[in-house]
């Protein structure tokens, strides 16, 4: 009934089919998603664009679930969201995805996420944990700690990074590979990270491309000079654990009260630094911890606290995380890189952009909250194929993103992974909790590549080359995936099917969240053939073919 | 199990005619087998190629190939003379002294980039990075332009070995970097079924991947394709085989070194002599900010020493190093002070960098730094200018321009010059 009535206004409008009035039309009764649907339809409206129809409820299905929670949807999943009548089931199964059952998962998802940003794809050494890393994030997204909570235990942390260690706080791990050098990592990563300011290269001259400063740097670094990573040794030499304290920092002219650093200009000039935030704001120039006197006069700072302080203050902060959010979910953020805000590289969509940062913090930071926004918005719904009104509108081509359709992109290693054990049906039980990331961090592995820099960086072999292409045909995960024994996936198929074209479809709904199209059922049904009766081995095939699939790999 | 060595003409040509069938990659399948009928010895044909040898860190070029004695931080090396005339380099480079009447130094470098990430895309595009394109590597593009003077390729055209290089940008993900490791492992080329019914998988593959690429979802879903030919073409590929450093022999493997870079430098050589027409081998660990010296003079440099060595005289002796352009380089240099910790950072402004064979001319010095090694007092060169030298000794043409995919004519190498006095 709502439907037609909404048909007919669209016809009212002048709209042809394609749908895309009723889905701008769609907020949920949610205003921040109602300002995104506005936002981006200026956009559209500026340069005439034609936004894409409105994506099939199973490839929407499909990519909320792997952005939200990291997979596929399982067939059920799919089957109970598709027989939904409901005007309001993408809501609802954004509640579900955002609520109490998918917790779990949701969490495993983001831990993934945040433990490449926060200490790289390699960082697991004697100085990171990689394992006290992702157990401190898991609880803390698990809970949906508020953003800027999460920041703070970040930036301000103190104890052991290493679990079952006393004093252990995984949230140590952040900083405590990245102190070395007077903390220029820490600098660096927290500026990139929590501002999305690229400051690395401002640290041995001002930039020309970057309107960051020198002075900014260090003045920025100022802020961990309090901090030490201690090295614990067990009981052979060995280290055994980090741990980050805090103490007074003396400055390096000797005097405590006004504890200065030193830095060097090309020209060989020294200069002086003390804390002082981007935007002007200095803090006491203490290098004491805070204490009282005997008099009871206070004295001294905490430069982390003060820092973490001014860091939430900042107008950057939230337009970080919405940024970094919006390209996980559209593809393409606001800026390009996703990490560089600076005066420089101008966002794609200011008012955008700056709207959903003052929203985001309005609601107290709220990351679900801001997922939830994101889903649910116009432009994400857009199916992904282009037309012929919309067709300039192509990152790739160098041309800032208008989001009139959604962007290709292909699913993170650690997607495909999670996608695969959901496909084929696998133990449940063994897909969940931190013990089973570690045969995922082992499948991993076999992808990184470390540029043996100071600071850590490294990249992936997880992106459409030929290696990649080799895994999918022919890894041991491929083969377990597709593999015909008695009780798999496969076997279990065939069992719960009596035709051919129920088997073919529910394998084409497990991978693909769609049916098979005839010419893809008549190659099959050759397979058939060819495999002359042996049932499990021909969708042994099909089922090799589909997860290799251009589809199958890329979020659509 | 598909057996991979030559022999294996039968097998290999059954597997091909299924793949064949599949409209995706009906190109590169059929082409395939026609070569099959080629021998070994034909594809060692004639053609040009590449070798980076790549730096990943930034190295001490005043230590290496530009030594100050007698500055005040020109550091404790000494220099000793080499096989070229009033060519002068690092005493712990012994080997490489002998090698350099086939070498040139450039020690003009200039540029602006000092940060890692940011120097190593410069050096290894030409272009500083930029929000709106990705421009192609230095591998990327040699590939893209040469891989038509070897149809009978099976390889992927750009080899880098112990490291990750810089990837195709706006080219597509066919010309990305494949890489493997100092051993030649690579994972996962045992398909496991025989190649008749992995063919029968390619068509069925083909139906969905074809209906994919139809509904225009934009050029991800393309390049996967073209990927998957490219892999299909190598899985079954005698030419594997020079992947197997394993195969020199004893005497070969010493002379280049028991080292990671050792076996990567005699691996890119048995790939160029298969036909591939760019290699890049990464040595890491260059970054040092601290005890410089004894890191340089009891680790790094014999490494290097060694495994350079070794490469350029057996190019040489090979008669194929006039078709093969060599390049040593890092990120950039490092400074000409000496910091508290006994190390050097990060540095772009004057440093060096090491070319030759294929079109270059040999044991020249290009430019000069001042005493102190802060400044290049000579004409100061730039990364597209070292790019556009490199291509230019290839015989590349400086005039192509390729269309990155907004249709903006992108000029290869950034427009850079040649070094004229590398060419003479």
């Amino acid at each position: 009934m709502l439907s037609r009535l909404l048909r007919v206004v669209a016809a009212v409008a002048g709209i042809a089919a394609g749908g895309s009035l009723l889905a701008a039309d769609k907020h949920f009764g949610i205003p921040a998603v109602a300002f995104i649907n506005e936002q981006v339809a200026a956009g559209w409206a500026d340069i005439k664009l034609q936004p894409a129809p409105v994506a099939t409820d199973g490839e929407w299905c499909r990519r909320v679930h792997l952005d939200v929670i990291g997979r596929v949807p399982t067939v059920d999943e799919l089957e109970a969201f598709l027989a939904d009548p409901s005007p309001n089931k993408q809501a609802r199964l954004v509640d579900r995805l955002l609520g109490e059952d998918s917790s779990e998962e949701y969490a495993s998802n983001w831990t993934d996420v945040w433990t490449t940003l926060l200490i790289g794809r390699s960082g697991d050494n004697d100085r990171v944990n990689r394992s006290g890393m992702r157990q401190w994030l898991r609880r803390a997204l698990a809970r949906n700690m508020p953003y800027d909570q999460f920041m703070q235990e970040l930036v301000t942390a103190t104890g052991v990074n290493k679990a079952g260690e006393p004093g252990f706080n995984g949230a140590t791990n952040f900083l405590a590979g990245k102190l070395e050098e007077n903390g220029l990592q820490a600098t660096a990563k927290t500026a990139q990270i929590f501002l999305g300011l690229q400051v690395q290269c401002t640290q041995c001259h001002n930039h020309p491309f970057n309107t960051g400063r020198q002075n900014q740097f260090w003045e920025f670094n100022a802020f961990f000079r309090q901090t030490k990573a201690l090295r614990r040794f067990g009981g052979t030499q060995e280290i055994q654990a980090v741990e980050l304290v805090d103490e007074d920092f003396r400055g390096e002219g000797g005097n405590p009260e006004q504890a200065e650093l030193y830095y060097e200009l090309r020209n060989g000039l020294m200069k002086v630094a003390y804390p002082v935030f981007i935007d002007g704001t200095a803090i006491s120039a203490s290098g004491y911890l805070p204490g009282v006197m005997a008099d009871g006069t206070r004295f001294g700072t905490h430069r982390r606290r003060e820092l973490a302080g001014l860091i939430a203050a900042s107008p950057l902060f939230p337009r970080a995380q919405v940024n970094r959010l919006w390209g996980h979910f559209l593809g393409h953020g606001f800026t390009r890189p996703v990490d560089d805000l600076g005066d420089h590289n101008p966002p794609s969509h200011p008012e955008l952009l700056a709207g959903l940062a003052d929203r985001f913090r309005e609601h107290s930071f709220n990351t679900k909250e801001l997922v939830r926004w994101i889903v649910l918005s116009q432009p994400y719904g857009l199916s992904s194929r282009a037309s012929k009104g919309n067709a300039t509108d192509d990152p790739a081509t160098g041309e800032p993103p208008r989001f009139s359709r959604f962007y290709l992109r292909q699913m993170r290693a650690e997607e495909l992974y999670q996608s695969l054990l959901t496909a084929t049906e696998a133990d449940a039980a063994n897909a969940k909790g931190e013990k089973a990331s570690r045969p995922k961090e082992q499948w991993l592995a076999q992808f990184i590549i470390a540029f043996g820099t100071d600071e850590g960086d490294d990249a992936t072999t997880f992106n459409g080359s030929i290696p990649q292409v080799l895994m999918m045909f022919n890894g041991d995960l491929m083969k377990t995936a597709t593999a015909a024994g008695e009780g798999g996936f496969l076997d279990r198929t065939v069992q719960g099917e009596q035709k051919n074209a129920a088997r073919l479809q529910r394998l084409y709904m497990a991978a693909l969240a769609r049916k098979p199209s005839r010419p893809e059922i008549a190659a099959a049904t050759r397979l058939v053939e060819a495999r002359q009766g042996d049932a499990v081995g021909a969708l042994q095939d099909v089922w090799w073919a589909v997860l290799n699939s251009n589809e199958f790999i890329l979020n659509h | 199990m598909l057996p991979r060595n030559a022999e294996s003409g039968l097998t290999r040509r059954h597997f091909l005619q299924h793949a064949a069938g599949s409209a995706v990659w009906a190109g590169p399948a059929s082409m395939l087998a026609g070569s099959l009928m080629a021998n070994a010895p034909d594809l060692r044909r004639r053609h040009k190629a590449a070798i980076v040898l790549w730096m990943g860190g930034g190295p001490s070029t005043m230590d290496i190939w530009d030594l100050k004695p007698g500055a005040p931080t020109g550091g404790p090396f000494k220099q000793i003379s080499t096989s070229a005339d009033g060519i002068a380099i690092c005493e712990h480079m012994p080997l490489m002294a002998q090698q350099m009447h086939h070498m040139s130094i450039v020690r003009s470098m200039s540029t602006r980039e000092a940060d890692h990430m940011r120097g190593r895309y410069y050096l290894h595009t030409g272009y500083v990075p930029s929000p709106s394109v990705e421009h192609p590597s230095y591998g990327a593009v040699v590939a893209h332009e040469l891989a038509s003077q070897v149809p009978e390729l099976d390889l992927p055209p750009f080899v880098s070995i112990g490291g990750g290089s810089v990837g195709p940008g706006f080219l597509g993900m066919a010309w990305a970097p494949f890489v493997v490791d100092s051993n030649g492992t690579l994972r996962d080329l045992d398909m496991g079924i025989d190649p008749e019914r992995f063919g029968q998988r390619l068509e069925m593959l083909a139906a969905i991947e074809n209906r994919f690429i139809a509904e225009r979802r934009g050029g991800p879903a393309e390049e996967h394709a073209k990927v998957v030919g490219k892999t299909v073409k190598l899985m079954s590929s005698p030419q594997l085989d020079a992947f197997k450093v394993a195969k020199e022999p004893k005497e070969v493997q010493e002379r280049y070194g028991n080292s990671g870079f050792g076996r990567g430098c005699l691996m890119a050589r048995r790939l160029v002599e298969a036909g591939v027409p760019f290699v890049e081998v990464d040595l890491g660990g260059w970054d040092n900010h601290a005890d410089i010296f004894p890191t340089l003079s009891d680790r790094k440099l014999p490494e290097l020493d060694r495994a350079m060595s070794a490469l350029v005289a057996d190019l040489a002796d090979r008669g194929i190093l006039d078709d093969t352009a060599i390049v040593w380089m890092g990120e950039f240099g490092r400074t000409p002070t000496i910091n508290g910790n006994g190390g050097r950072d990060h540095w772009a402004r004057s440093w060096s960098v090491v070319v030759g064979g294929a079109g270059f001319k040999r044991g020249v010095v290009v430019g000069e730094t001042s005493s102190d090694g802060k400044e290049v007092v000579s004409d100061p060169y730039a990364a597209q200018d070292l790019m556009a030298s490199v291509l230019e000794s290839l015989g590349i043409s400086l005039e192509t321009t390729f269309k990155a995919r907004n249709g903006r004519p992108m000029k290869i190498a950034n427009g850079g010059k040649p070094i004229k006095e590398l060419f003479s």
